[in-house]
């Protein structure tokens, strides 16, 4: 009896401690999936691809900055969350045997200019000026929206540049530089502006790892393809074409990148190997002293691709038939009747053209300059003849 | 409970204003055209048309329901109060001396002149917003458009639609010649359009084949025009058009056979379903000048005959509307090919060699009446060797007059004479038949200036160079080879006596 007793508050004991177990292992589980959910902290994603040189000879950058469109697009960033600025136009240049075409590949293998490009800054208009105002969002007016950077707090920026590059500066179009200085303080207005949540800043030019030296801002993760001191080289000539297509570091990474699919879970470490000093020549550098997270919990993805949680629903809602909104134009039909015909103008009335009177200006008041002259002329004569010879005039 | 009340929400917003349902008419409708006409030249010139009108008053605030007409230019239009836009991006240079009138040209660049509405008070403001904005829709540095490359002409650009008053304050026009159409001009283009560029005769338009042109304009227009005959009302129109020529060398490689497919890569498909009209349009008019006619593949049903730009043209018309021409089972591809009567002429060429044979050319023409036949032939002047050259080489070098033979059409038909009967100026060339003469004539000899040398030059050389070396390398030689003795004073002379005796006699010391 007491030993049954014994048994069943020993079985008792074990069933809720094995509950127990379950109920934590359970609640563990949903806290697991809700660390996954809210994992990287931001809620869209962003893309600035920047090429800055100008020149046929510079055909590689363009395909540098256009490959890394092309895979950006590829995981899930849309056309109105992309800012692409090229200096200078390679597809319908006169010089390409292969007209609305770039190659990143010899023996044109992949066109990577495609046939839905949409190129928000192109040749003169990408200037330092402009691609700061683009960063930092001060941005005059009228400025339409595609060529804004909308970025809020929750937003994961992906900056990639490339051109020809020194120990802390960055060409643009052969006319103008950026400094790490000016860079590193624009990041900074961007934070204090609270326009982003974290940076990924990739730059391909010759001695690249200088452009990320001076940043002072948190959440920033930098790759470049090659240390002070070094340049970076290209990958390959196209006999055809006649220049070289692509620079290595942006080939290898472009070679990674299409591995890539908006469900896998590659994450930063491996974008650090990608391309090793066998393959590159130079030495790739990185900075992640600013981030905050360790690299190796931060998805590809989470720059590159613009992966939304979303939840499927299997409810169905029903529409209704074509709308009443039409019926509200037929009341309005009748007045738009017009009581005298209307006609075409005359593309090239001869007789109304020559005797046209022109148009007088618009009279405008005299401005300061000439009030205060007069004034100083009138003054004068007055001091000199006096107030009262004026009787003698009037 | 709470996905049921939006629900609920929403199906009152349906059913509320207005009562019960009656199917209103589509207000707006598409036409799309394609004409392909072949150029004098060999190329080929084919040029888009689509063209959406809706019968709607857009000043009116409150119109929010697009369905063909695109939003984005809808918008534009109420926002600035716009009554006309031309904007058009060119790649090239229509060459009308050998491709003949075009439909529409556009400058080179980019292109955009807009009439406002009278109720515009700052037009310069509207202007500067409205470049910003097509700069963002068509991908295009229009931005650039400002107060030093706008004018606002007083003559010319007058209304293309509907105008009762045309007051050229609500003009402005401006030219930017450095921009570049491609790709990204091309995409949102297309965006515009319907169809986009899944079917009808949208698909045809693929950027490769496009930008490989000699020119390539796309333009966007958009107008007021009379809805009906007695225009009492407007409609807006909105015109997409593209044209492009194809080369016959770089896209046709040298044939002049042409085909949808080798055009654009594309053949049609399927008619646009949201197009009223949908038709191609190939130039069947014959060139006359080289006796060739044009057969078209598959033969057209039927044809339209008109004067256009001028001409008298007749045009072969396919509509992708009816379902006998194309259909889920077969493709359009219309095939161009150019039948040639044989040739009668002959060219026979002898090039020269150097110092062996000169140059032969011979061409057999047929002269058509009352023209003028020019032959020209370039050369180039080279340099003889120094020995070649006659004693008067300034007086120039002479070329061989040219031959003409020719088989002159009588008036009056000649009958073959007897040789001995005939006098002797009758008898120099014989007749054959009597329907026309044999006659050879001459031009003048060609008096070419060659460059001649300057034939001193070799005197004058011989004579600097041995001065040179002379002076130069005799002084040397002799510094060299030569040695000095030093050589006494000769103790006396005569004339040196009678010095000595005249200073003595003056008290100076003697030499």
């Amino acid at each position: 009896m007491a030993a049954t007793y014994c048994l069943g508050r020993a079985f008792t004991a074990l069933a809720a401690l094995l509950l127990l177990s379950f109920g934590s292992f359970a609640a563990s589980q949903i806290e697991d999936q809700a660390e996954q959910f809210f994992r990287s902290g931001h809620t869209n994603n962003w893309a600035v691809l920047v090429c800055t040189s100008r020149f046929w000879f510079n055909y590689r950058h363009v395909a540098n900055t256009l490959s890394v469109y092309r895979s950006v697009k590829r995981l899930g960033i849309p056309d109105s969350h992309i800012v692409l600025m090229l200096a200078d136009d390679m597809a319908c240049n006169p010089r390409n045997p292969k007209p609305a075409t770039v190659f990143s590949h010899k023996n044109m293998e992949l066109n990577v200019y495609g046939d839905d490009v949409e190129v928000d800054y192109r040749s003169y208009e990408v200037t330092v000026e402009n691609f700061l105002r683009v960063l930092t969002g001060r941005i005059p007016p009228s400025t339409p929206r595609s060529k804004r950077l909308l970025s809020d707090d929750r937003s994961n920026i992906l900056i990639y540049m490339t051109g020809h590059g020194g120990n802390g500066f960055l060409k643009f179009q052969d006319s103008e530089e950026i400094t790490n200085i000016e860079l590193a303080d624009a990041f900074e207005q961007m934070w204090q502006k609270r326009r982003y949540n974290e940076l990924l800043f990739i730059i391909d030019t010759c001695q690249g790892a200088s452009m990320y030296e001076r940043f002072y801002s948190p959440n920033i993760m930098a790759l470049a393809s090659s240390q002070v001191g070094e340049d970076s080289l290209s990958h390959q000539p196209d006999p055809a074409i006649g220049v070289h297509l692509m620079d290595r570091y942006t080939f290898y990474v472009l070679e990674f990148l299409e591995e890539i699919n908006p469900a896998s879970q590659t994450n930063m470490n491996d974008l650090f190997q990608v391309c090793p000093k066998s393959l590159c020549v130079s030495t790739p550098g990185h900075r992640t002293d600013l981030f905050q997270r360790d690299p190796k919990n931060v998805l590809i993805t989470d720059f590159f691709g613009s992966v939304r949680k979303v939840e499927i629903t299997t409810e169905t809602i029903s529409l209704q038939q074509h709308s009443e909104m039409e019926s509200s134009f037929k009341d309005n039909q009748m007045d738009e009747e017009l009581m005298e015909p209307l006609k075409y103008a005359e593309q090239l009335p001869v007789a109304q053209i020559i005797h046209q009177k022109p148009k007088p200006k618009d009279w405008h008041p005299p401005g300061g300059f000439i009030l205060g002259l007069w004034a100083l002329i009138i003054m004068v004569f007055f001091k000199t003849y006096g107030i009262k010879h004026m009787k003698f005039i009037f | 409970m709470a996905a049921a009340l939006p629900l609920a929400l929403v199906v009152l917003l349906l059913l509320g204003p207005g009562g019960p349902a009656l199917a209103e008419p589509p207000r707006d409708s598409l036409r799309e055209e394609l004409v392909i006409t072949p150029l004098p030249s060999g190329d080929v010139a084919a040029t888009f048309q689509f063209r959406t009108r809706w019968d709607s008053e857009l000043q009116r605030e409150g119109v929010s329901h697009y369905r063909l007409f695109p939003k984005a230019l809808g918008q534009l239009i109420s926002k600035y109060s716009l009554r006309e836009l031309h904007l058009s991006f060119t790649q090239g240079f229509w060459r009308t001396r050998y491709w003949g009138p075009p439909f529409l040209q556009a400058p080179s660049g980019a292109e955009l002149w807009v009439w406002f509405q009278d109720t515009v008070t700052d037009v310069d403001k509207s202007w500067k917003e409205l470049s910003n904005v097509l700069s963002g829709i068509f991908c295009a540095s229009l931005n650039f458009i400002d107060s030093t490359n706008t004018v606002t002409p007083t003559a010319s650009f007058k209304p293309l639609g509907v105008a009762n008053d045309t007051d050229h304050y609500f003009l402005r026009y401006a030219v930017l010649p450095r921009e570049v159409v491609c790709t990204e001009n091309l995409t949102p283009w297309k965006k515009l359009l319907p169809c986009s560029s899944k079917a009808g005769l949208s698909v045809l338009l693929k950027a490769d084949r496009l930008f490989h042109t000699s020119y390539h304009s796309q333009a966007v227009h958009i107008r007021p025009v009379c809805r009906n005959a007695r225009c009492t009302s407007i409609s807006w129109e909105l015109r997409q058009t593209l044209s492009v020529v194809f080369d016959a060398f770089v896209t046709g490689q040298g044939k002049k056979d042409w085909s949808l497919f080798r055009m654009f890569s594309r053949t049609l498909t399927e008619p646009c379903p949201l197009a009223s009209e949908s038709r191609v349009y190939v130039d069947i008019t014959n060139y006359s000048q080289d006796n060739e006619t044009l057969e078209v593949n598959p033969p057209p049903t039927t044809t339209y005959q008109d004067v256009i730009l001028g001409t008298r043209r007749t045009y072969a018309v396919y509509d992708l509307l009816d379902t006998a021409l194309i259909n889920n089972s077969r493709n359009l591809n219309l095939q161009l090919k150019w039948k040639k009567p044989p040739e009668n002429g002959y060219i026979h060429y002898q090039p020269a060699q150097d110092r062996l044979q000169p140059h032969l050319l011979e061409m057999l023409i047929q002269l058509p009446a009352n023209s003028v036949t020019k032959v020209s032939i370039q050369f180039e002047r080279a340099l003889l060797k120094w020995t070649e050259y006659t004693p008067d080489p300034n007086h120039g070098f002479y070329v061989s007059p040219s031959v003409l033979s020719a088989l002159v059409p009588s008036l009056v038909a000649a009958k073959p004479v007897d040789w001995e009967g005939s006098p002797l100026f009758n008898t120099l060339f014989p007749v054959s038949d009597g329907s026309s003469y044999f006659v050879r004539l001459y031009t003048e000899p060609l008096l070419v200036n060659l460059p001649t040398p300057d034939f001193s030059m070799p005197y004058n050389v011989i004579c600097l160079t041995c001065t040179v070396v002379a002076v130069c390398y005799g002084s040397f030689y002799n510094l060299l080879t030569r040695t000095f003795h030093i050589e006494e004073p000769s103790k006396g002379g005569l004339a040196k006596r009678l010095a000595n005796l005249i200073r003595r006699a003056r008290g100076v010391p003697p030499l």
